[in-house]
């Protein structure tokens, strides 16, 4: 069981800086066909300074953190384990490439179900840019298989 | 599959259909390239034999790239500083072989904590045999 005293628990800061190519490749990966996702001529023209950040990239530039997996450490958590349950996202502004990212991500709950087979942790993470100004705000439910 | 020529979501009724997204099959290319590109690395997605051990039997999708898909079928029409929010259920594993479809509802018009119209809309992604993969909702500002 993972103990409990690991609500509050604070990942190291990690700032990154958005590349363009990161994000062109990412639309390769999930199949974009927008060109506002990957020319920045047609980002431009559709009023961005640059590409911007898909909805669903915020998560994956977390994982860009020199240990991803490295909580998983602290709080005993074994990644053959583990399942990723729910993603929630709040957006309160676009980021583009260039954006230096900082991600604040804590541990805000932990429970169980069926009598301990699994267990559920949740972290939250807040993301500003290099201005200060909030993000986006992303919360991750971790689903933890006990036999 | 044919792209919709239009679909404007500002004047969308609730109980209106949202247009469908088809992705090809997910191969083991598909989840070699989302590893790369989305920075997650966990072998579960593209290590057969960490698969096994886990008792998966084979490698599984990353949860979000099927939530990637289910992005695009928002912003393909939606302007993305329109998106306020998007949430995932992942309720089935997405496995070699299997074919998504993205489609969606409108479900209600409402406000914003800052009082802005908008609109929730339902996501779901299933196979080819009709199995939920994944549920969500995205709340999208409408203009003015």
């Amino acid at each position: 069981m993972i103990d409990h005293r690991h609500i509050g628990y604070v990942s190291p800061a990690f700032t990154t800086q958005v590349e363009r190519g990161r994000l062109k490749f990412f639309a390769k990966a999930i199949g974009e066909t927008d060109p506002v996702y990957t020319d920045p001529g047609a980002a431009r023209a559709a009023g961005h300074p640059d590409l911007p950040v898909p909805p669903t990239f915020f998560f994956c530039l977390e994982m860009d953190r020199p240990e991803p997996y490295g909580w998983f450490d602290d709080l005993g958590i074994e990644l053959p384990k583990v399942l990723h349950g729910a993603q929630d996202f709040r957006y309160h502004r676009l980021a583009y490439a260039g954006d230096e990212l900082t991600f604040d991500s804590r541990v805000t709950d932990i429970y169980d179900k069926k009598g301990g087979l699994l267990e559920f942790v949740v972290q939250d993470n807040r993301i500003s840019n290099q201005r200060g100004e909030l993000v986006a705000e992303f919360i991750r439910t971790l689903v933890i298989r006990h036999g | 599959m044919a792209e919709p020529s239009a679909f404007d979501y500002t004047t969308a009724a609730v109980g209106s259909a949202w247009p469908a997204l088809s992705l090809p099959p997910v191969t083991r290319l598909t989840l070699a390239l989302y590893c790369g590109a989305s920075g997650d690395h966990n072998p579960l997605h593209v290590d057969q034999d960490f698969a096994r051990e886990a008792g998966l039997g084979d490698v599984i999708a990353h949860g979000m790239l099927v939530m990637g898909y289910m992005g695009r079928t928002v912003t393909r029409f939606v302007p993305q500083t329109a998106l306020l929010a998007f949430n995932s259920r992942f309720q089935a594993m997405t496995r070699v072989g299997d074919q998504i479809t993205c489609t969606g509802e409108v479900i209600a018009h409402e406000t914003d904590v800052n009082g802005r119209p908008c609109l929730r809309l339902a996501l779901r992604a299933t196979d080819q045999k009709g199995e939920v993969k994944t549920q969500g909702e995205a709340l999208i500002a409408l203009p003015g």
